[in-house]
């Protein structure tokens, strides 16, 4: 078992350089500095001066791969590659576009973020498993029917509809919320409470319909029939069979995320004014801080491989078969 | 009038769907086994359903790809000029909708605009009100006559629209006769919209049924418009992910060794980037790319095309590894059927036991995998449109529809009409879409088809 | 006293087809009743029905169920689950499947005796030892606390058993209990049926299609067909003569040595689908009995000698007829021995030394850290127009061996000669050797038409002519395979499963090979179509000269069909020799612990020889003889792998009870 965990945690090492040339050639190669600072200082009225300028402030004016100025080691490591993607994997992010330390404020948006992400996240799976259990027990009725059909009109509807409608009807409406904001410590509640809701609600759809269907796939099996055989209740059949059985696939899903409700939710943090590393993003985006993208985009596959191993961690706590070969 | 027809990339890559659906069509309808799962599914009421739902939407979609650039008036002899607007058929059609612009917001229905303004009265008084559109409700005297007015319309058009559908009714039922059990459903269904799309038509010529938005363009022409754009990312995006997910899938899992190891290690690196980072990322580049190149483009209409395929690109690129993931596990599977084997002892080529045994063997998968994301696709382009990094900003689809629209939430009296607009007509599709996947789903899954296959 | 009294139960489709359909018997505590019949004849449900456990979609439509005088369909779900797995419990066919995989084996017994006896913590640990000692579980205390995955098939079922015994039934239902299981295993899960079953004093309703299993284990007999019984006897009545057609059918259509060359009496056709017979008798399609008034006429349940037959033939005493005679004196009247085609008994097919080993990979760096050694070391050789058998338990070999031979694995050493030539390493000659799988259902690829299946090997080896010359090819292979032309136009789901059977072995020889690899061909089928397949086998063999390597663990049919016989065991073959001297005369202690595991429906008269444990690892075969470790005659000697002893000029064991002592 140590074997295998040792072997998951090596094979993410080059996936992660996998994911760092990627990103490197995606922001680097098909468009060169040049065309990204013609683009931010405005394409007409641009003169070579001012684009070496802007190279030079940002340290895009060295070349990608090989200095063949520079001597020795020097030759690799004072490169773009060298010092914007490689040093991403000691976490240096470097600066965004308007001089700050993208690491810094990283660790200083995480907390907003996870305020809201790890409680939907938690609530979520209890309310989803909870009506996906529901349906399972009531399964082939009209309850189960009027459930189904109401995960499918849920998760019909956009996700920006949900957020809107409720910042409409709670916040406007019933003015029990103020529409958006944030504050730390003891405040903080009223600013996340509509977020979580939101976001609970916005998965029952999906999440749950999903839930319900392996459910179902688990208590189709034999050993669900061996159990009823016994003598146990609908109830406890479902509980103590099913649900164990059922984690395994559940795990699968739902593990993966954990690390990364760090990232927060782009949508619901920008709608809600909540300022953490979702909102910090978009703005990114909306600028062009290439960046902060950049950083992005690497933090949350760091984050995304985490998870994975947690997944396969998680797997030898549920699962006696992968614990015990 | 002469025009010059336009080729539009979006609009050759719907033709080649169009194209390959069709084929498909008619070489599934050759094959007794292939048309099997379908005719489970024409008995599933609410698929039929959702498919003259969804047909609905596709016949606004393809009238709305078929564009032109109609030919300036004359002036004197010289080379004919194309007007540097591209217009397609479904603008034309409903030509009213399209240029009865007024001067800002105005409520559905409403026959003055959202806000107060100053005016001269006949008497040269300076009076603060709300003016009157210029085209809603431009026929009536003054407010109280349009409950009546709108009632009336509604009837009439309601009543042509069911007659239509009698009539159509009549004329098809002879021939095209559903297997059973759809037949009630699909039947009111038909005769409800008909009459509905009645109502409307009387009512829009007139109207603004679902009011204007912040330069008075009709809001039903913008959502009617934006069902194109919703169209074309869900369906072109398949022409990327398809053939990415099928041949890596099926070679991964049948060839296994170092080809299996470089294919799973490919799609792990791409499927652990967060996919909203990765299509931001990639879409951010593919802006400075076409920003930089102004010169590719002779129209606007050409240049926000060119970013909606390229979205569309960008969005298949970066979606297939979970399709790629499923062939691969099910062709695994597959491989170590006993047909296989007895192909293999043949010696039969492995290209030939992928293209005659594995491949329609996997494409129950591919085909639930489409319609499941064809859903997730449409939701998708409204947030990464919110984001900033869907379609052109030009381009009228659901998302720029809701962003626009948002903007406006604060306002009191709330401007709502838009966003419900967007909303309703997305919630529609997407429902209408979902509901049809699962009817697909069931009927092709074989494992919930067992006791009829294996008879 | 009956203790359960099954009365005209009735289950039924949601669309109202009769799967179960007036259904009546009783059975006495410590008696066996056994259902046998078909598979898709409603035994299961039948099981189920009294249980209340039907799945989804199926319901019960009529009857009564009595046990000690309470009508199990009156009670509330409540009284129900205290029936349920208390006094009465239900083990099923697929151990594997049955059990919970997260659970203890400790915790899922643990479960019964918290419901029924109120048993918990050390308390109930300990009867669950005592039940899995009882069960004759080896080292039941650390077992407890094992997953099923730890356990073998047999173990599992005997798991699945102490589970059953925990709420200590008077009823036990066991539906097909050892048909997932190996002979040997069987045998050892059937004896601790009965040994139970005789110190505890339950009733059983043994649920299965195997005659050998009914004839050792059965008191009573209900014959079911089709939804209904159709004859319930003594097991004695029953094996002395059956009544009803299908009875005797059934009886006939067993293959076994003393019929030789003759062809099985097969039963035509297959069983009808659920519900689709509404009127008359349900087997008269198939019933060369049969007359006008069977299509017409359902007939009623009958009582003729004390036994009961639901035939038009027994209406009545008087009009009985006499000519339902035992279907073995039958056999003996038909005497012409079949002249094969006199072969030159030259080698087809030499195998000298095949080895197939797998890697197992291990650690970090998936280094291989051993062999599994599928095949180790395996010679043969297989005349022309003869048939090798080669017999052996799951997990023994066999099917890796055929592979490796059709070259769909690749050999680790070793070489296989065809008529001479060598095959190993090349590509050649692949249409002189086929093979005809296990699995009907998975051999035909469900998106091909017949003669598009039927052309692939044609095609791919250039061979048949132009398209019309295939065609006719084809048209002739459905004709030899007993199919219509027509139906080459059809797509496998349409055909049943011995139909498609056929379909493979039309597919083997329309590269017209000389050899034919059968995988086990017939153990997904039934009895009746079982007969249909291996009479097609034997007559294509008389007609074309054919050379079969039958790859079984049926030895009744190897007794029928096959010359020759190789006894495998670990990837090695421990005894080989002509049918008669391998069967009869068996020398190697595995070859008959073999054979003595098999059920016989003359049961009486034969040395049981119990074999101990299960098949061990191929990854990790025991030191010296790898049968030692089971081996009741085990030596000092095995310590070494016994060498081959030749005991006549075609029998060849390795045992070192035959060692030659000069």
């Amino acid at each position: 078992m140590i074997a295998y965990l040792i072997r998951r945690i090596l094979y993410a090492v080059p996936i992660l350089i996998g994911v760092n040339l990627l990103t490197f050639a995606l922001f680097f190669v098909v468009n060169t500095p040049d065309d990204m600072a013609r683009m931010q200082l405005g394409i007409k009225r641009v003169t070579p001066e001012a684009i070496e300028k802007w190279k030079q402030q940002r340290g895009y004016d060295k070349p990608l791969f090989v200095n063949s100025a520079a001597g020795g080691t020097d030759q690799l490591t004072d490169t773009i590659f060298w010092q914007k993607s490689a040093s991403m994997f000691v976490f240096d992010f470097g600066y965004s576009d308007d001089g700050r330390s993208i690491g810094r404020e990283i660790a200083k948006r995480m907390g907003p973020s996870l305020a809201i992400a790890l409680p939907t996240f938690l609530i979520g799976l209890v309310v989803y498993v909870s009506f996906a259990l529901l349906m399972t027990l009531f399964r082939a009725t009209a309850l189960d029917m009027a459930g189904v059909a109401l995960c499918v009109l849920l998760m019909s509807v956009s996700g920006l509809f949900y957020i809107i409608g409720g910042q409409f009807v709670v916040s406007k409406l019933w003015h029990l919320v103020p529409i958006s904001g944030y504050a730390g410590g003891a405040d903080s509640f009223k600013f996340v409470v509509l977020p979580i809701l939101i976001g609970v609600a916005g998965g029952i759809g999906s999440s749950s319909r999903w839930y319900r269907t392996i459910f179902l796939e688990e208590i189709g099996k034999d050993y669900v029939r061996t159990a009823r055989a016994k003598g146990l209740s609908e109830l406890r059949v479902l509980f103590t069979h099913v649900l164990k059985n059922a984690m395994i696939p559940i795990l699968t899903g739902v593990v993966v995320v954990i690390p990364l409700l760090f990232m927060g939710s782009l949508l619901t943090e920008s709608f809600f004014g909540i300022p953490g590393l979702g909102s910090y993003t978009i703005d990114a985006i909306n600028a062009q801080d290439f960046s902060v993208v950049r950083a992005m985009v690497f933090l949350g596959s760091v984050l995304y491989i985490v998870g994975l191993i947690l997944t396969d961690i998680s797997y030898t706590a549920v699962d006696p078969r992968v614990r015990l070969q | 009038m002469s025009f010059q027809l336009v080729f539009l990339w979006s609009d050759k890559l719907i033709f080649l769907l169009l194209a390959v659906a069709v084929a498909t069509a008619i070489y599934v309808r050759r094959h007794e086994h292939l048309l099997l799962p379908w005719k489970r599914v024409a008995k599933n009421g609410v698929a039929m359903v959702s498919l003259l739902v969804l047909s609905l939407f596709l016949l606004v979609g393809l009238l709305d790809t078929l564009h032109f650039r109609s030919a300036l008036p004359q002036t004197g002899g010289g080379e004919k000029v194309y007007s540097p607007e591209v217009l397609s058929v479904f603008d034309t059609l409903v030509g009213p909708l399209r240029t009865h612009t007024e001067k800002t917001y105005s409520e559905p229905f409403a026959l003055t605009l959202y806000a107060k303004e100053s005016m001269t009265d006949a008497h040269g008084n300076i009076l603060r009100d709300y003016p009157r559109l210029q085209y809603g409700g431009a026929h009536l005297a003054d407010v109280s006559q349009r409950t009546a007015d709108v009632a009336k319309r509604a009837l009439i058009g309601g009543g042509l629209g069911l007659l239509v559908g009698l009539l159509s009714f009549y004329l098809t039922h002879r021939t095209v006769r559903c297997t059973s059990g759809c037949d009630l459903a699909v039947s009111i269904a038909t005769l409800l919209l008909t009459t509905f799309i009645g109502a409307v038509v009387s009512l829009a010529t007139v109207y603004h049924v679902l009011g204007t938005d912040k330069v008075g363009q009709d809001v039903l022409y913008l959502s009617l418009k934006s069902i194109r754009t919703g169209l074309i990312i869900g369906t072109v995006t398949t022409l990327v992910t398809l053939p990415l997910a099928l041949f890596l899938g099926v070679a991964a899992g049948y060839f296994r060794g170092w080809v299996d190891d470089l294919i799973q290690y490919l799609y792990t690196v791409l499927s652990s980037i967060p996919s909203v980072l990765l299509i931001a990322a990639a879409v951010l580049m593919m802006q400075v790319t076409l920003d930089t190149h102004p010169d590719w483009f002779d129209t606007a209409a050409a240049r926000a095309d060119m970013r909606l395929v390229a979205l569309c690109l960008i969005l298949g690129l970066t979606s297939w590894t979970g399709l790629c993931r499923l062939l691969r596990g099910e062709t695994l599977k597959l491989r170590e059927m006993e047909y296989i084997q007895a192909a293999q002892a043949f010696g039969v080529s492995s290209l030939r036991i992928l293209t005659r045994h594995i491949m329609p063997n996997v494409m129950h998968i591919i085909l639930i995998a489409l319609v499941m994301d064809f859903s997730a696709l449409v939701l998708a382009e409204a947030v990464l449109s919110y984001v900033g990094v869907g379609v052109d900003p030009s381009m009228i689809s659901f998302g720029t529809m809701i962003n626009a629209a948002r903007l406006e939430m604060g306002r009191e009296p709330m401007v709502w009409w838009a966003l419900a607009a967007a909303f309703g007509f997305m919630l529609v599709l997407v429902l209408a879409a979902n509901l049809f996947a699962d009817a697909v789903r069931d009927a092709f899954d074989p494992r919930l088809n067992r006791t009829e296959t294996a008879t | 006293m009956s203790l359960l009294k099954v009365d005209k139960l009735v289950t039924r489709l949601r669309n109202g087809a009769a799967i179960v359909d007036g259904i009546s018997f009783d059975i006495a505590a410590g008696e066996t009743f056994a259902l046998l019949g078909e598979s898709g004849c409603g035994k299961s449900m039948t099981a189920l029905s009294l249980m209340r456990l039907l799945p989804d979609g199926v319901t019960n439509a009529g009857g009564a169920v009595a046990m000690d005088g309470a009508n199990l369909f009156d009670l509330p779900e409540r009284s129900m689950r205290e029936v349920r797995g208390g006094r009465m419990a239900m083990i099923f066919q697929e151990p594997g499947l049955s059990l919970n995989p997260v659970m203890t084996v400790g915790a899922q017994i643990a479960e019964v005796l918290a419901l029924h006896h109120d048993l918990k913590g050390a308390a109930a640990t300990a009867r669950c030892i005592e039940l899995l000692g009882q069960v004759g579980i080896p080292d039941a205390a650390r077992r407890v606390d094992e997953y099923p995955f730890q356990l073998s098939g047999g173990m599992k079922q005997r798991v699945m058993i102490a589970m059953a015994l925990a709420g200590s039934p008077k009823l036990l239902i066991a539906d097909e209990p050892t048909t997932a299981l190996d002979v040997t295993i069987q045998a050892q899960v059937l004896q601790l049926l009965r040994e139970t079953q005789d110190g505890l004093g339950m009733a059983m309703l043994l649920i299965t299609h195997d005659l050998g299993v009914v004839a050792e284990n059965a008191h009573r007999v209900g014959v079911m067909y089709a939804g209904q019984i159709v004859e319930q006897a003594t097991r004695e009545q029953l094996f002395a003569r059956p009544l009803h057609p299908y009875t005797q059918k059934l009886f006939a259509a067993l293959p076994d040595a003393r019929r030789g060359g003759q062809p099985l009496s097969a039963i035509p056709g297959s069983v009808p689908p659920l519900g689709s017979i509404t009127q008359g008798c349900r087997f008269a399609l198939r019933c060369d009995k049969a007359w006008v008034l069977c299509r017409e006429q359902t007939p009623e349940w009958a009582i003729v000698e004390g036994r009961g037959v639901r035939c038009h033939l027994y209406r009545s005493a008087e009009e009985r007829v006499l000519s339902a005679e035992s279907p073995r004196d039958s056999d003996r009247t038909l005497g012409t021995q079949h002249s094969a085609l006199k072969s030159q008994h030259s080698a087809l097919l030499q195998v000298s030394d095949l080895r197939v080993h797998f890697p197992i990979r291990k650690g970090i760096l998936q280094r291989v850290v051993g062999q599994v050694k599928a095949v180790d070391g395996v010679s043969l050789s297989i005349p022309q127009g003869r048939t090798l058998a080669l017999v052996g338990e799951s997990g023994c070999g066999k099917t890796t061996l055929g592979k490796a031979l059709l070259r769909l694995l690749p050999a680790t050493a070793g070489s296989v000669q065809f008529a001479g030539k060598e095959l190993i390493g090349t590509d050649a000659a692949r249409s002189t050797m086929q093979m005809v799988f296990q699995d009907p259902y998975a051999s035909l690829n469900p998106k091909m038409r017949v003669a598009e299946i039927l052309e692939e090997g044609m095609s791919a080896l250039n061979i048949g002519g132009d398209s019309a010359a295939r065609q006719a090819h084809i048209d002739g292979l459905l004709d030899k395979v007993g199919l219509a032309r027509d139906s080459k136009w059809r797509y496998p789901h349409e055909f049943s499963g011995g139909q498609r059977q056929r379909i493979a072995i039309a597919r083997a020889l329309a590269v017209s090979p000389q050899l034919l690899i059968c995988d086990e061909p017939t153990s997904a089928l039934d009895v009746s179509v079982q007969a249909q397949i291996l009479n097609l086998l034997k007559s294509l063999q008389d007609e074309l000269g054919l050379s079969y390597l039958f790859i079984t663990h049926n030895l009744a049919v190897v007794e029928y069909l096959a010359h020759e016989v190789c006894v495998m065991y670990l990837g090695r073959i421990v005894e080989r020799g002509a049918t008669a001297e391998v069967l009869r005369a068996p020398r190697h202690p595995y070859t008959q612990a073999l054979l003595s595991a098999v059920p016989r429906i003359d049961g009486a008269g034969r040395e049981y020889v119990k074999l101990e444990g299960d098949l061990p690892s191929p990854a990790n075969p025991p030191a010296g003889c790898h049968f030692a470790p089971r081996c009741a005659k085990r030596m000092d000697a095995c310590a070494a792998y016994p060498a081959e002893t030749e005991l006549s000029a075609t029998h060849i064991v390795r045992c070192h009870l035959y060692d030659r002592k000069d």
